[in-house]
């Protein structure tokens, strides 16, 4: 079985009449009803991508505004709308599917071995709803844009006189579109997996979007009640979150962070799977503690519904309220803080090679450390009341979500690349764009710790003379940041046209995604993959003249099909 | 009331008279060294854990580069005692910085008695500060080392008050009362900030705090009151039209556009039209009404948006509040 | 559902007849016909946890109010009917076990009774909606409705409510009625009975409207006019006293709201000072005192509620209108049932969510 396979992988890579799922069909319409989950995850990626980029211009408009302390090119109800649509775009369209929708669309039928999710129209649906919220939102700008912040709090959000309705529709239709995604990874997880894929083989990355999708089923339906609730206030006044027809404005925000606090493990969960993925392929050694990563996943993925009121602490809630919430939120560190020693112990004893994609692993071990030990000034009650609402906690889930979910999805971008479109990319200018945003995004935030805890408060377009130094520093850290992330994007595109024809295996990943040809065929596997331990490396060697790995046997049983291990 | 001796101690032995450095403002109230120290404890805690993590990764990078005559070499996949040990441990760290921050807490929570109280109202975008005596304040004077109650409620959406040197915030959540408190240590002004996004002029509901020697605070109450009560009703109209927060949305100047309610400049005595169509001259009992009931009869041309000031002017204010917007208009002709 | 429908390949009328190795109901990733249809029912079992916590935003905003106001909702509840609301209960009651047998059928292949038994199922979920709307439109004609146009009146104005509420039945009899002419004329097989069926359910709406509209009357003739307040819902001449003794209830009411409400402001001084006091838009922070607004806000809980339950009625209906078509056109089979397994697991959980509804809205005076 492994010699046929193995020779099979081999005419896929040399023989380049071979049919991959870019060039099996063609015309607009292909793309447009296709129901293979991989051309689904690559017009993911188009749409996330674009989203992020307008969330980014956003970004560095806001920037730009706080270089002076008054009114520098935007009004006061320009910016505020200006960090309300960054907020919500980075959030609901580029964030929470990032990861999942993209990434995950196109390689967990892969990295699982079968040849598409359970249900691949509802795949299609899901990113149709994806395209339906962002309407909504841009409708949203258009009908007269968004002023509430993306938390859309009571009662202002049902006193302004900006498109909330809209908005929040946006956001209910995108609920659905993250909950369908999140219902075909637990179905075909579940249910689909091939002779030998017993769960404690499947890939980490495969069991942190396990953990991502409970999490997607369980608290995505409350943002949607929610978000209708807010628009049947505004609509109707049904008066449950009016103080002015005597509702209670702080249930919102206990309903709004029930799921949003979750949310954020639905941005952090898959991050964290795709470094154990990369952490493990860079050292060459099989992940340290699998089974710690993999219950730690789930672990958080509970854990994360208990802490919701640590945003509330000086809302009003009871100081006992505060107090549980407080003690639970420093259990969810635990197990984040579990994966990082993992990771680290991985690397020990390996051969650890410096790959762009190990690099944004590196980074991201830096950046979600401090990101994750700020934490704590957060969940500690005393500091947090001083540190609530100011910059303080915008650099701290700057350095979570940005540090984190988005360092670990350009890290994955640069690590399934080659997979996805059959092509490598400059490896000495993606490194220097991995240093450049490292370098950049350090700049941008750290100052932002320093100026919350002087007692900036957040969401302020303007601010008071002794905090100019720590804005524009910050400004210019966020412009060499996007310098950086231009670069990475033009590496990337260049390689679609220039690159080197990739090789089926270009790092010597042991997951079954690199046992396909690049890019994988249709169906993904014209043979049930063999399916062994994840993550051993021994019978994978690298071969100069396929410029990638191959898998050797320790006993060749056909000296003539199977290539000769080549030590570089 | 235990930990805050404890930590007043620790501010003596650690705080400078002023605290200020590079990370916080000035210590304005004995919360602040208390706060401080943790915050400490906790970058000490976390830099320690951070330079290991980052220490380690950079040395098995260069250790365990992948070059020429070096391979992965076997080592255990997992190690399950040593899994444990950095899964609990963490946690008695953990344990003890969530009991710091609990029992800080708990003092920021507990409202000595006998507190000096002063009422809070926020409404977008400013403050109005009410003292024991009825006066009110657009900026907060206080005491200093007595302890101070801030009774506090918004008029429209939530707010925060934010004293970023007592290292104190509470939101204002309307429909209810929420409280906050401190002890302020020495004169000195501080700013206040408004720390919950409220809208349109969110960055400039700033007000100052003022705090005065305990010997000084009775003086300068009794003179500012003295001040507010003789004022004869047009002028103490101008003063309340800035500290009950009508400049928000009140212009006084024909120039300036854009306020969200009418200006009150040449406006007494003309006629206006009203949403409903009709039309009415603005004379007193059209300005006790608006502000009354302000939903009642709305300016053709403005949302219904004023919140009521009922229960929250005396009559005599409310006089001197028309009494005020009638000074505006010179030409107006006293109707008969 | 479309997760439902996205497990099924092209089927054919005789595709459950084969047996060979990749039938044609088979989609071409799933490895065995029982992966497909356990594939499909997990799916379908995580689809109705996302519905559970979809409504457990709402059973949640009603915990926190009814704890806070319990006054409030006990007075609320004597302008529902539990008498109708009782009826609407049987009706889906019914209805489950129609659609349970359904699949049963479906899982025996009997083509006719299958097809008979969503049918009568679809009837239900209408005649659910028609007494539904009589229970709306009288509310309207109340001044009953959510807390912003709560306006309680003693007598029902006459607006033409209950006709609006019946448009739609009434458009979609036409068309049924239209397009089951045709097709009938055209001889088509398949179209002429599932034109039919919708028939026979758009009718079924007025069905619920008569019985929405006689229960009342039928309930007020057996037992006298005890029970004032159920029988809002009833035009009786006796209507002035009856609400002038409403307004005795309420004074007494409000004198316990008004203690009750005033000890649990004291109580939450001592225990919690950042507990609500405040009761209403005049008196942001005066004392507690018994106000209609939180009356109100149970009718927009009731409203949000029942109006979401109604539109999971009508997904339901759709769903299984689609199942007739597909019976009728004969897909089901022993070998393949799944679509109708998952759609009857939907139906359950939506009787379900009523079952709740009625009890926490309908019977807490």
């Amino acid at each position: 079985m492994s010699e046929s396979h193995l020779s099979t992988a081999t005419a896929h890579v040399h023989g380049h009449g071979e049919e991959d799922y870019l060039s099996c069909s063609s015309g607009w319409k292909s793309w447009a009803f296709t129901l293979d989950h991989k051309r689904i995850g690559v017009m993911y990626l188009v749409a996330i991508l674009a989203s992020f980029l307008a969330g980014g211009i956003m970004a560095l408009l806001i920037r730009l505004e706080l270089l002076l302390p008054g009114k520098f090119f935007l009004s006061e109800d320009q910016y505020n709308h200006m960090f309300t649509l960054h907020g919500a775009i980075m959030t609901f369209l580029f964030l929470i599917p990032s990861i999942p929708a993209a990434l995950g669309n196109f390689m967990v039928p892969v990295m699982l071995g079968v040849k598409d999710v359970a249900f691949p129209r509802m795949n299609l649906a899901s990113f149709y709803l994806w395209i339906g919220g962002a309407i909504f939102f841009l409708a949203a700008v258009i009908l007269g844009g968004l002023d509430t912040g993306w938390t859309f709090y009571t009662p202002y959000s049902t006193t302004t006189n900006t498109s909330v309705i809209t908005a929040s529709l946006g956001v209910f239709i995108l609920g659905f579109s993250s909950i369908f995604t999140g219902l075909n990874f637990l179905v075909t997880i579940n249910m689909m997996r091939p002779a030998g894929m017993t769960w404690f083989r499947m890939p980490l990355f495969l069991w942190s979007l396990y953990a991502t999708s409970i999490i997607q089923i369980l608290a995505t339906p409350v943002i949607g009640i929610t978000g209708l609730l807010l628009i049947a206030e505004r609509a109707l006044g049904i008066g449950i979150f009016d103080p002015a027809r005597g509702g209670d404005p702080v249930l919102f925000q206990h309903f709004f962070w029930f799921y949003s606090h979750p949310a954020v493990y639905i941005m952090i969960l898959p991050a964290m799977g795709i470094i154990s993925e990369m952490v493990s392929t860079f050292s060459r050694k099989p992940i340290f503690g699998y089974r710690f990563i993999a219950y730690s996943s789930i672990a958080i993925a509970l854990l994360g519904f208990l802490v919701w009121g640590h945003h509330m602490f000086v809302s009003g809630q009871s100081p006992l309220a505060a107090m549980m919430f407080s003690a639970l939120t420093f259990s969810v560190s635990i197990p984040s803080a579990i994966k990082v020693f993992n990771w680290l112990s991985t690397m020990y004893k390996g051969s650890v090679s410096l790959e762009t994609p190990m690099c944004y692993t590196l980074s991201f071990i830096f950046l979600f450390g401090i990101g994750g030990l700020t934490g704590l000034f957060l969940g500690a009650l005393a500091t947090d009341v001083h540190l609530h609402d100011t910059y303080f906690v915008v650099a701290h889930f700057h350095y979570v979500m940005m540090g984190g979910t988005l360092i670990a999805f350009l890290g994955g971008l640069h690590y399934w690349w080659p997979k996805m479109f059959g092509k490598m990319y400059n490896e000495n200018l993606a490194r220097i764009a991995c240093l450049i945003i490292f370098v950049g995004f350090n700049a941008t935030f750290f100052p932002q710790f320093i100026l919350g805890s002087r007692g900036m408060p957040r969401r302020y377009a303007k601010y008071d003379p002794e905090f100019q130094i720590f804005h524009q520093f910050s400004t210019f850290g966020a412009l060499l940041l996007g310098a950086g992330l231009f670069l990475s994007a033009g590496v990337l595109l260049h390689s679609l046209l220039r690159g080197r024809r990739a090789p089926a295996n270009p790092w010597g990943g042991s997951t079954l995604e690199w046992k396909c040809s690049s890019p994988p065929p249709h169906h993904n596997f014209d043979w049930p993959p063999v399916v062994t331990e994840p993550y051993h490396y021994d019978h994978i060697q690298y071969d100069p003249k396929e410029g990638g790995y191959v898998e050797v046997e320790e006993v060749a049983p056909d000296p003539d099909d199977a290539p000769l291990p080549v030590k570089h | 009331m235990m930990t805050s001796t404890m930590l007043s101690t620790l501010h003596a032995v650690w705080g400078q008279s002023s605290g200020e450095t590079l990370v916080f403002p000035t210590q304005g109230s004995d919360f602040a060294p208390a706060i401080d120290w943790l915050f400490y404890a906790i970058t000490a805690i976390s830099a320690f854990f951070f330079a290991i993590i980052v220490g380690v990764m950079v040395y098995f990078v260069l250790r365990y580069r992948r070059r020429p005559g070096h391979d992965a070499q076997p080592s255990a996949s997992h190690n399950t005692p040593l899994e444990i040990a950095w899964s609990v441990l963490p946690g008695f760290i953990l344990l003890a910085i969530f009991a710091a921050g609990f029992l800080i807490f708990l003092d920021l929570r507990r409202v000595p008695e006998g507190a000096y109280e002063i009422k809070v109202t926020a409404r977008k975008w400013s403050w109005a500060f009410e003292y024991p005596n009825g006066l009110v304040m657009e900026d907060l004077h206080v005491p200093a080392d007595r302890p101070v109650r801030l009774l506090m409620s918004s008029m429209d959406v939530i707010h925060s008050l934010f004293v970023p040197a007592f290292r104190v915030k509470q939101d204002l959540v309307p429909g209810r009362y929420t409280e906050m408190w401190f002890r302020a240590t020495g004169a000195g002004t501080h700013r206040l900030y408004c720390a919950e996004y409220c809208g349109q002029k969110h960055s400039t509901m700033v007000a100052n705090v003022v705090v005065h020697e305990p010997a000084d605070f009775e003086q300068w109450l009794r003179i500012e009151t003295d001040k507010t009560n003789n004022l004869p009703p047009a002028e103490l109209g101008a003063l309340l039209y800035k500290r009950q927060g009508c400049a928000q949305c009140h212009a006084i100047d024909d120039n300036v556009q854009g306020k969200a309610g009418p200006s009150f400049a040449k406006t007494f005595g003309t006629q206006q039209r009203l949403t409903n169509g009709e039309s009415v001259t603005i004379e007193e009992n059209y300005l006790r009404r608006s502000i009354l009931e302000p939903l009642a009869q709305i300016r053709a041309g403005f949302q219904p948006v004023m919140p009521t000031y009922q229960g929250r002017l005396r009559d005599n204010e409310i006089d001197a509040l028309i009494a005020y917007i009638k000074s505006l208009n010179p030409e107006a002709t006293p109707k008969e | 559902m479309s997760d439902s429908s996205s497990v099924v390949a092209e089927p054919s009328a005789t595709s459950h007849h084969h047996s060979d190795d990749h039938p044609r109901f088979l989609a071409h990733h799933f490895g065995s016909p029982q992966q497909q249809f356990d594939a499909g029912k997990f799916g379908m079992w995580l689809f109705l946890i996302t519905e559970v916590l979809f409504f457990s935003g709402l059973f949640c905003a009603y915990a926190v109010y009814r704890s806070t106001h319990p006054e409030a909702f006990a007075n609320a509840d004597r302008y529902l009917d539990s008498t109708l609301g009782a009826t609407n209960t049987a009706v889906l009651i019914f209805s489950s076990l129609t659609m349970a047998w359904a699949v049963r059928a479906a899982q025996l292949g009997q083509k006719t009774l299958l097809i008979r038994l969503l049918t009568i199922t679809l009837m239900c979920a209408s005649i659910f909606l028609g007494v539904k709307a009589v229970e709306y439109s009288h509310k309207w004609d109340l001044g009953i409705l959510w807390a912003s146009q709560f306006n309680p009146k003693d007598h029902a104005a006459h607006s033409p409510a209950l006709l609006v509420l019946s448009i739609p039945a009434i458009l979609a009899t036409m068309i049924t009625g239209v397009a089951f002419a045709v097709s009938r004329a055209k001889k088509s097989p398949i179209a002429a009975p599932f034109w039919f069926c919708l028939l026979l359910t758009s009718v079924a709406f007025f069905g619920g409207v008569g019985l929405g509209t006689m229960v009342p009357v039928i309930e007020e003739s057996f037992t006298g006019v005890k029970h004032g307040g159920d029988h809002e819902e009833s035009h009786s001449e006796q209507g002035g006293d009856r609400s002038h003794g409403h307004d005795e209830h309420a004074n007494v009411a409000q004198g316990t709201d008004a203690h009750a409400g005033h000890s649990h402001a004291a109580e939450s001084q001592v225990s919690e000072p950042q507990a609500s006091i405040g009761n209403g838009p005049s008196h942001l922070l005066g004392q507690a005192e018994f106000d209609p607004t939180y009356t109100g806000i149970f009718f927009s809980i009731y409203y949000v509620m029942t109006g979401l339950h109604a539109i999971h009625i009508l997904a339901g209906m759709g769903t299984i209108a689609w199942l007739v078509w597909r019976s009728i056109r004969g897909d089901f089979g022993p070998d393949y049932f799944g679509p109708v397994d998952y759609v009857g697991l939907y139906w359950h959980l939506v009787d379900l969510i009523w079952i709740y509804l009625f009890p926490l809205l309908y019977l807490i005076g």
